[in-house]
């Protein structure tokens, strides 16, 4: 086990290199760059701006000291665009944020999302199954950006219970509707996955043996049967988590929470180089990092598994 | 979340309840309307803006916080006109190159300094200094300061700008030009002052809420990178007790359709009209739906350089794809905000500008048709022959709709098979700018409230001029009237030329529009800049 976390870890390094090294020569190649607008900057003013932010260099040259920068010092340099902000303190502002709704969607999802598939799972064919199946089906085919806005439309303006957006430091109020917008469709997925994976299991041998000796049904359903439903959830978790925490452009977008979502995909428009590259890097970083937990805890749900 | 240190932050609260229960039972002292307990301002900003610092912002609405944060020489009223700053006046020589400012004594910073010369000094070298890269340092440039050239390519020191504090309360500026409209050019934000010894002390950092110090109306108090920021009263600004407004909430709101939903459940004061829903607002909200024209222009540009394509060096062909464009349908049935239509590229509401009668705007659409059709004919395009051409906009489903309107318009009046062709805003402006289109979409908001903002980006030596026009007469119309006191025969000039060359096609003139609480007054309507002071807005009793 241990042999195989270092071996992981010894892949995700260069991974993540060329992953740097991808985006960097990509974003680059993409017309335009930080400083260009409709009016155009005159030719000096240009080349001092350029200067200051070490564009005028080769880009081998740029990546190199960019890369440098963020190893020794861990610096992702400074944000083009938002000039009072350096990508750090962008990075150390919109992580948490994004942080905070997206574990509680991933807890939501969970919390709600098992137990509605193991319900519909053991009440197969029955009214309760139909019903959950026909949430699941329904929340994952309302997208979150229809969804946002009309969660705000009903809870904002016309029932005026929740603020309409912002995030006051991540209070309740605040939370309510992008974790509800968030979380739905991976609710749904975990639902899905959770229900057709526990009628597989309901019909295996062990289980009509142990049905057979007289097991009580709730023996019977959480020492046999909800351990080895939850792998393939499992493996569904692990990007899903990292889907949920390293942010959603709608979510940022439509509540205005401030999260990394937004920075991520404005900072592609904006060509503001450094932003973009700090927030690939942590997203890469924490993708590498989630689907190692995943598949560790697969090897632990499953002892067939082993490493 | 508040990085203000404990003891201001009591400070600010025990001030703005002072100020609070003042106002209380107050009413405005011009106007005797009674005024509302609770003086906070909401409004949206549809993205973050770019920097709080008065020589690097380069956004709208970042130059909006400026100026509620940071106050000029001279500011502008709810006109538009003149009137002083910090500055209390100014002279100028006969030949109006060496302007000289008379700072008021009473002005101070927002830690107790007094605001100086010297401070105004240190921040226009700083606009030029090549170490701190504005970008807005070309406005110190066409401010035609003294030495400003040679500051900007760093073969001169900051030093040796022409600008120089004579003493603490006179402040004296050398041209290279004459400029007599210099003084208005002191109202931008770039040229408002920046406190030395802050910058020097914190750096790339002096512009947060725990470092920054500010001579304007408000100091900022909360800033947290798209979700909101705070500007307070600031009790130390000179003019403070005409202030009626305490705090201005600004919220990043990057949906416009989220914003107005918002607005309409009470969170925003001020808020976004949606493209398009116009016309239901206004007859929803008479009073709150506000349309205004501003002054920008939408056009289309032929590309006229050696690279554009060889049916639009025929000017026959211009005028026909541009009087086949029915503009009361792009107006009117697609926008339907108050826009107007354009047969001139300088908006009506520039000052001093009298739009001229071009010929082509007296004609009726179905007039301009039939000509188009003749002008088509005879440059050799027909059913057999039919002109094709690509028209190129920036991704938006705004652009689209005018850009479909368009091609339909050319199909059915004139043949023409215009194909679309749609770009991401960053590479649109690399295409346009090297050239690389047929006819491309355009548009312009002025820097400044006169003529020459728009005029200027057809003459040759512009870098904005994407289409490569180029008129001897005009780029020699432009040069004159630089240093003319009226020069706006000379632009009613430039505009019959442009009519007669067609190096554009004029649609319309914008208007602006937003939503805002029946409350809250003092909005400078008639500002065409749309220079906002927070300071002059109040909210009324309900």
């Amino acid at each position: 086990m241990f042999n195989y976390i270092i071996k992981r870890i010894g892949i995700a390094i260069p991974t993540l290199l060329i992953l740097v090294a991808v985006s960097f020569y990509l974003m680059h190649a993409a017309p335009g760059g930080p400083f260009t607008s409709e009016r155009p900057l005159p030719a000096q003013v240009l080349a001092n701006i350029e200067a200051k932010y070490g564009l005028d260099q080769p880009i081998w040259h740029q990546m190199t000291n960019y890369l440098w920068g963020v190893i020794t010092e861990f610096d992702f340099g400074p944000s083009y665009k938002y000039h009072d902000r350096t990508v750090n303190e962008i990075i150390a502002q919109g992580f948490p944020i994004t942080l905070k709704y997206g574990f509680w969607s991933f807890i939501v999802a969970v919390g709600v999302g098992i137990p509605l598939g193991a319900i519909a799972a053991i009440r197969k064919n029955t009214w309760i199954d139909y019903l959950a199946v026909g949430v699941s089906i329904g929340a994952q085919v309302l997208p979150n950006f229809v969804m946002a806005p009309l969660l705000i439309i009903v809870f904002t303006l016309w029932l005026d219970w929740l603020p309409g957006g912002g995030w006051n430091g991540g209070s309740w109020e605040y939370l309510v509707m992008p974790v509800i917008a968030l979380s739905t469709s991976y609710m749904a997925s975990i639902a899905r996955i959770t229900r057709s994976s526990m009628l597989e299991v309901l019909n295996t041998n062990y289980i009509r043996t142990a049905r057979s000796k007289g097991l009580p049904t709730k023996v019977i359903f959480f020492r046999h049967v909800l351990k080895p439903s939850l792998l393939p959830v499992i493996s569904y978790l692990g990007p899903a988590f990292v889907g949920l925490i390293t942010g959603s452009v709608i979510i940022d977008m439509y509540f205005s929470t401030g999260g990394m979502g937004y920075f991520f995909v404005n900072s592609a428009f904006n060509r503001d180089y450094s932003v973009m590259m700090g927030i690939t890097i942590v997203v890469g970083g924490l993708t590498i990092l989630f689907s190692l937990i995943a598949d560790l805890l697969y090897a632990w749900v499953d002892p067939k598994i082993r490493y | 979340m508040n990085y203000l240190p404990k003891s201001l932050a009591v400070g600010f609260v025990l001030a703005s309840f002072a100020s609070a229960s003042v106002l209380a039972a107050a009413t405005h002292p011009v106007t005797g309307e009674i005024l509302a307990d609770d003086q906070t301002f909401t409004y949206s900003l549809l993205d973050e803006f770019s920097s709080a610092d008065p020589q690097i912002v380069e956004d709208v609405s970042g130059a909006d916080i400026v100026r509620d944060l940071f106050e000029g020489l001279m500011n502008q009223d709810a006109d538009g006109n003149l009137v002083p700053g910090v500055a209390t006046g100014f002279t100028t020589n006969d030949a109006k190159d060496v302007y000289t400012f008379t700072l008021r004594d009473n002005a101070m910073w927002s830690d107790g300094n007094p605001v100086t010369a010297h401070d105004f000094v240190y921040s226009w070298r700083r606009l030029a200094d090549p170490a701190t890269a504005s970008p807005y340092s070309w406005f110190a440039e066409i401010m035609a300061i003294e030495n400003v050239g040679a500051v900007l390519s760093g073969d001169a020191s900051p030093e040796t700008l022409g600008v120089t504090a004579l003493d603490n309360h006179t402040l004296e500026v050398r041209l290279t030009a004459s400029l007599p409209y210099f003084a208005a050019m002191t109202t931008h934000s770039s040229t408002f002052p920046s406190p030395e010894w802050v910058v020097r002390t914190s750096g790339n950092d002096w512009t947060k809420p725990e470092n920054i110090v500010s001579n304007g109306a408000y100091i900022l108090t909360e800033h947290i990178p798209n979700e909101r920021s705070v500007r307070e009263r600031n009790t130390l600004y000179w003019n403070n007790d005409a202030t009626i407004l305490d705090k201005v909430i600004g919220l990043v709101i990057n949906d416009e359709n989220t914003d107005l939903t918002r607005y309409l459940a009470n969170e925003l004061d001020k808020g976004t009209v949606p493209s398009g829903q116009y016309i239901r607002l206004k007859e929803d909200y008479p009073n709150q739906a506000t349309s205004f024209p501003r002054l920008c222009n939408y056009y289309m540009t032929f590309n006229m350089s050696p690279s554009g394509p060889e049916a639009f060096k025929d000017v026959r062909v211009r005028h026909a794809l541009a009087y086949a464009i029915d503009r009361s349908v792009i107006t009117e049935k697609i926008l339907q905000a108050g826009q107007i239509n354009a047969f001139t590229f300088t908006p009506g509401a520039t000052a001093g500008f009298d739009v001229p009668s071009v010929a082509f705007g007296r004609m009726t659409q179905d007039e301009r048709n039939a000509k188009a059709v003749e002008l088509l004919n005879e440059a050799g395009y027909g059913p057999s022959n039919p002109l094709k051409f690509e028209y190129l906009y920036n991704t938006s489903e705004g652009h689209k709709k005018i850009a479909i309107a368009a091609q339909q318009m050319w199909k059915e009046t004139l043949g023409v098979e215009a194909t679309l062709a749609n770009q991401e805003w960053k590479t649109f402006l690399k295409t346009r700018g090297g050239q690389g289109f047929e006819l491309a979409r355009g548009a312009w908001c002025g820097d400044y409230n006169e003529a020459s903002t728009f005029l200027d980006l057809l003459t040759t030596p512009s870098g904005y001029n994407d289409g490569k026009y180029s008129n001897a007469e005009v780029d020699q119309l432009m040069l004159d009237a630089r240093t003319m006191s009226d020069a706006s025969g000379n632009y009613t000039r430039i505009e019959e030329i442009l009519a007669n060359e067609m190096p554009v096609i004029p649609i319309y003139h914008y208007a602006g529009v937003f939503m805002l609480k029946t409350n809250v007054k003092g909005w400078p309507y008639n500002n065409v800049e749309q220079n906002v002071y927070s300071r002059n807005l109040y909210k009324i009793a309900k």
